[in-house]
């Protein structure tokens, strides 16, 4: 046993076994994906940065019932509201999220009944400062309008299931 | 001599050496890459791969970074000597290159007792270790700097056993005489590390040992004390830190080269081989030894202190003195001896 063990030592059989296997590893396909330049799998109920939408013809979706603002486990949502000046409709005169405190869990997707705000497939939206997390209207409209067309075809793919 | 001669001689001993730094330190950079891309292909990683082609310029970015960046000096440490060992340890580490025959007759001091030279140079780089993890005042340094000062010390002792079985074949102390002594009609199989195989064996974990690599990486042990003796340093002390260790890992392969793997000679030795210029042979070799260091970073754990001075003082000690004692009867029986 312990000869067997020492002749083992001696012929470096374990060293060499272990540098085949590595180099085995080396040859092999990366299992690493290279992530600034290619991005991995996002399913359709992915939930990443806020959007408010609107409808094609460019009306603003959301007509200011406060269910997102209502169901946030967070309360990250500020809504007011009031009518519209020149048709007198009911709408949002002020929609802010504090990107800091939400948890994205989806409740405000999942309760606003007219699809009008939605956590869009886009993740990358790290800033240096606090303050510019702090989104306001005009930052999630404009989020929105960068995004529509992933956001519409995610809950397109969605829809069967809901 | 005159003074103009001796100008004339200074003046080119300082330009070899310079010419011969900056290819040294670029090749460590690419090394360096080397290195972590290695790594990082056994671990089924990228590695580095953003700055320029292929990541080639990471070391480059990194240097720029390193210098740009604060040197913080803790409060408690002793300044001088906090920002003195980082480069005695550099220094020493480049110093040792002085001696390395690239080709024949490429050493900038081709001197008789080189190896001696290599190994009093080596040796010294261990103060750069306890005066950089003394001086900054802080107890996980200090613990790094002792291991690394205890380990260093036990694996030179067999290292210098294993120095002495080729010294016994060449007979000669000069490295360029060493490789000159491996130069036989066999080639490749002419060289001392087929003859002395368990010695190259021995010559090359000490090695690893010698250089703080994994899996004797224990002084600067990622998950116990951080970086060991370098853990208060910044910026470019850390760097001459950095370059040091990888300095004196390129030393330990040219020396490897030199003493087992018949330095600048081809490994087959008729023509068109032989055409090839020594130093791309040289470099062939220094590289092969360098990813061989580089795997078994990548596939061996890290060893337990206790282990590590086992293996050191109670394996690596009692082969190499009884391989010293072996290799000299044989040489003396057979009258295979240089000399002789």
């Amino acid at each position: 046993m312990k000869l067997d063990q020492v002749a083992r030592g001696l012929l470096l059989k374990e060293f060499v076994s272990g540098f085949v296997l590595a180099m085995k590893y080396f040859f092999k396909p990366k299992a690493t994906i290279n992530y600034p330049f290619e991005m991995g799998h996002r399913g359709p109920r992915f939930r990443g940065e806020h959007a408010l939408r609107r409808y094609p013809n460019g009306e603003e979706r959301c007509i200011a019932c406060k269910l997102c603002e209502a169901i946030c486990p967070a309360q990250a949502i500020t809504i007011e509201a009031g009518p519209r000046r020149n048709d007198g409709t009911r709408r949002t005169t002020r929609y802010d999220i504090d990107m800091v405190k939400c948890i994205y869990c989806g409740m405000c997707q999942e309760a606003c009944p007219v699809d009008a705000i939605v956590e869009g497939p886009n993740f990358e939206f790290s800033v240096e400062t606090r303050e510019e997390l702090l989104y306001d209207k005009q930052k999630l409209l404009d989020n929105g309008d960068r995004w529509e067309r992933e956001i519409a075809r995610n809950l397109a793919a969605d829809a069967p299931y809901r | 001599m005159t003074f103009w001669e001796t100008f004339c001689l200074v003046a080119l001993t300082a330009l070899k050496s310079l010419v011969m730094l900056s290819a040294l330190l670029v090749f460590i950079a690419f090394a360096l890459l080397a290195d972590r891309k290695i790594w990082a292909a056994v671990q089924l990683r990228r590695g580095p791969n953003v700055v320029g082609p292929f990541g080639l310029f990471q070391s480059f970015a990194d240097l720029i970074k390193f210098v740009i960046k604060e040197p913080v000096i803790p409060a408690g440490a002793n300044k001088a000597i906090f920002l003195l060992a980082p480069m005695v340890f550099a220094t020493l580490a480049l110093a040792s290159w002085a001696v390395i025959p690239l080709a024949d007759g490429w050493a900038i001091a081709d001197i008789n007792v080189g190896i001696t030279y290599i190994f009093a140079i080596s040796s010294l780089g261990v103060y750069g270790v306890i005066m950089g993890g003394w001086a900054s005042n802080s107890k996980y340094a200090f613990l790094g700097a002792l291991r690394s000062a205890a380990q260093m010390i036990s694996y030179e002792v067999s290292l210098g056993f294993v120095i002495i079985c080729v010294l016994l074949c060449a007979g000669s102390l000069n490295l360029s005489r060493i490789v000159m002594a491996q130069d036989t009609s066999l080639g490749l199989f002419g060289w001392y590390w087929l003859w002395l195989f368990p010695m190259f064996v021995v010559f090359f974990i000490s090695a690893l040992a010698e250089t703080n690599r994994p899996p004797f990486d224990l002084p600067e042990a990622e998950s116990e004390l951080v970086a060991g003796y370098m853990v208060e340093y910044s910026s470019t002390p850390y760097l001459l830190f950095m370059l040091g260790e990888y300095v004196a890992i390129m030393t330990m392969c040219a020396l490897g080269t030199v003493l087992f793997l018949g330095g600048w000679l081809s490994p087959i030795p008729f023509a068109p081989f032989t055409w090839v210029p020594g130093l791309i042979w040289f470099t062939l070799k220094a590289s092969f030894l360098f990813f061989m260091i580089a795997m078994v970073k990548a596939m061996v754990p890290r060893y337990r202190y206790d282990q590590l001075m086992r293996l050191g003082w109670k394996v690596f000690l009692p082969l190499s003195l009884i391989s010293v004692i072996v290799v000299a009867f044989v040489l003396k029986l057979t009258g295979l001896a240089p000399g002789a």
